[in-house]
């Protein structure tokens, strides 16, 4: 037997090893059909059955699971859900034919809906679906899943999620699901690991019988050999007792053994991944990407578009300041029309504020939604893959006008601080040279020009190093030119949560550090060891 | 962020009309959809949402075509309500909204 890896999405976080249990759902009819007028009330029982259940389920929970199981009683007790199904049976239909028919149709509804959010939805569908379906069918309630195991399945339903016993363990893996489903919602809430979308899950001769998962990574490995199983356990373990002490310190401020508070912000890319997070483990947003809102299936966002999510991402930081990258495009992110295609060297090519300049027409329109924007919270604008004083001033002059037609219109805006992110050498080396309101480190691309070796190429991978002098001096250089210059400097590239690099970066003088949401617990108890 | 345009008519015979926008996070989905199909029940009017100022009209009150509606983030929701108290029902439903659902 050899051991398999699988690679997914990561869906909730944390270790898991366990037997595995997969899950079918096997709802097959056992009854006879009787006329309409049986057909009718034997749904309208099992209906009602269904309702009871959950009314009984939700007893036992609060939050997030009670509101859940609260939306599927709602559902149920809507009329207009099973009106389809009681008119088929009217005409001559099974209870249980009539009901799939019509919630499958339903379900297609949901799973065609372009937001992400309504897709998620087809997990309670599926669940309403099938507990009526139980219920007209006779069918024993799928065997119950033992506590610690490792659940397996094409996807799982929010009550099987809640009525699992996950206090000893044990995690999820999906075929398809998404982590915006209300299980990968329950599952981080409980600190279950999940990874979605492995594709689909089939066995060769029988299913693994024990496996391994890695909530961080999104990895799966079945039926591992003793070695990788041994290694897997000690990272278990050591992450277990990390995890215990930094999350009682999430919410506390960050500060180092000799007392220095440091300022912790978050890298995000969209609203959805803090929107269930508490402000209070930050100290505000230092880098929001704004590529997202460009991906090509949507076309070029309109302003309008574009100020409702920068304004909703104030709102959740309620005053904290929020840092807002202005496109990014090119090199590894190339957007269809926007982007040039078919250049010899992308990464030294027309990128960041070079492609931003070149299209103005889609910038104006960025910066005016950020403008108007700016009225409801504490904004900063940083300008991507600067090089030269003068892209600062002609960004600068852009933003001007378009504060000055705004204002011509009466339209409510403000004026941003405009600050530049430092990733080309030349940046750092003359960062006192830009008249900028603030400096943020992009020590992924400074890494990889400063070194001239690509993180993503293996052979010279090793040559990729944040923590080579040569790095840090510029980082160095950076933060000495903002403190002479009394303006802030922050650091958001993956170098921020490696937390070998923590007491390095601390030393060149760097006293904020942005980093993902899910890095903010461990970079801040490890801050807490850090001496000078 | 929230932009009413309630247009009066005298007494009841003529629909009230007013819009928002969802400032939630996620649009109007599982348990904001709830919240406004529970409000919207507590009235005897008829409550109306669409997503454009001229329909399709669907029932407020019922949650599985709230939810058909598939009202995004962002999205400017219209209303319509008519009955006897009609205008205390659209000041609950708008404040629900604005409100974004208890959730924002």
């Amino acid at each position: 037997m050899t051991e398999i890896h699988l690679t997914g999405r990561a869906a909730s976080p944390g270790l898991a090893i366990g037997p595995v249990a997969v899950l079918t759902v096997a709802l097959e009819s056992r009854r006879t059909p009787g006329d309409p007028a049986q057909e009718a009330a034997a749904l309208k029982a099992a209906i009602e059955g269904a309702t009871t259940e959950l009314a009984e389920l939700i007893e036992a929970e609060q939050g997030e699971a009670a509101d859940i199981l609260e939306f599927q009683v709602a559902m149920l007790e809507d009329d207009a859900l099973a009106e389809g199904a009681f008119a088929a049976i009217s005409t001559g239909a099974p209870a249980d034919q009539a009901w799939r028919a019509v919630l499958d149709a339903e379900i297609a509804g949901y799973r065609s809906a372009e937001d992400e959010y309504f897709r998620a939805r087809v997990g309670d569908l599926v669940d309403i679906r099938d507990r009526v379906l139980v219920g007209l069918n006779g069918a024993a309630q799928s065997t119950a899943i033992r506590g610690g195991s490792i659940i397996a399945s094409d996807d799982i339903s929010p009550s099987t999620f809640i009525a699992t016993d996950w206090r000893c363990g044990g995690a999820i893996l999906l075929a398809a699901g998404s982590s915006s489903s209300h299980v990968a919602m329950l599952a981080r809430a409980r600190g279950t690991p999940m990874v979605v979308g492995l594709g689909p899950l089939s066995w060769e001769a029988r299913p693994p019988a024990l496996a391994l998962v890695d909530g961080d990574a999104g990895t799966v490995v079945f039926d591992p050999e003793p070695e990788t199983r041994r290694l897997f356990e000690h990272r278990m373990s050591v992450a277990n007792a990390a995890r215990a002490v930094a999350d009682a310190g999430r919410a506390k401020p960050a500060i180092t053994a000799d007392g220095r508070r440091i300022t912790i912000l978050l890298n995000i890319a969209a609203l959805e991944d803090v929107a269930d997070l508490d402000p209070a483990i930050c100290d505000g947003i230092g880098l929001v990407r704004t590529e997202f809102l460009f991906e090509a299936s949507h076309g070029l966002p309109d302003e309008e578009t574009q100020y409702t999510v920068y304004r909703r991402i104030l709102d959740w930081a309620e005053g904290r300041p929020v840092t807002i990258r202005t496109l990014d495009a090119g090199g590894d992110k190339p957007i269809s029309g926007l982007t040039v295609d078919g250049e010899s060297n992308p990464f030294l090519g027309l990128r960041g504020i070079r492609l931003s300049l070149a299209r103005p027409e889609v910038f104006r329109l960025q910066l005016r939604a950020l403008a108007r924007a700016a009225v409801h919270g504490t904004l900063k604008v940083m300008l991507p893959m600067v090089a030269v004083p003068s892209e600062l001033d002609r960004a600068r002059n852009l933003l001007d006008a378009e504060i000055e037609a705004l204002r011509a219109k009466g339209i409510a805006c403000a004026r941003p601080p405009l600050g530049i992110m430092v990733e080309v050498p030349a940046a750092a080396l003359r960062a006192g040279d830009f008249e900028a309101g603030f400096y943020s480190i992009g020590s992924n691309d400074l890494t990889q020009y400063t070194m001239a070796a690509a993180r993503d190429i293996g052979a010279v991978a090793d040559l990729n190093d944040t923590g080579n002098p040569a790095v840090l001096a510029l980082i160095a250089l950076t933060v000495e030119a903002a403190r002479a210059r009394g303006v802030e400097v922050s650091l958001c590239g993956d170098a921020a949560a490696d937390t070998s690099l923590t007491k390095t970066l601390l030393a060149t003088g760097l006293t904020t550090l942005s980093v993902s949401p899910v890095a903010v617990a461990r970079l801040k108890a490890t801050i807490a060891t850090v001496n000078p | 962020m929230h932009d009413v345009n309630a247009s009066r008519a005298s007494k009841t015979s003529v629909p009230l009309t007013a819009s928002a926008v969802l400032v939630n996070p996620v649009g109007l989905h599982a348990r904001p959809s709830v919240k406004l199909t529970q409000c919207a029940k507590g009235f005897a009017a008829t409550i109306e949402i669409a997503l454009a100022p001229d329909g399709p009209w669907t029932d407020a009150k019922s949650p599985v075509k709230v939810m058909r509606v598939k009202a995004p983030q962002g999205a400017m929701l219209y209303f319509r309500v008519a009955g006897s108290d009609g205008d205390a029902a659209l000041a609950a439903v708008l404040a629900l909204v604005h409100d974004g659902f208890g959730e924002a």
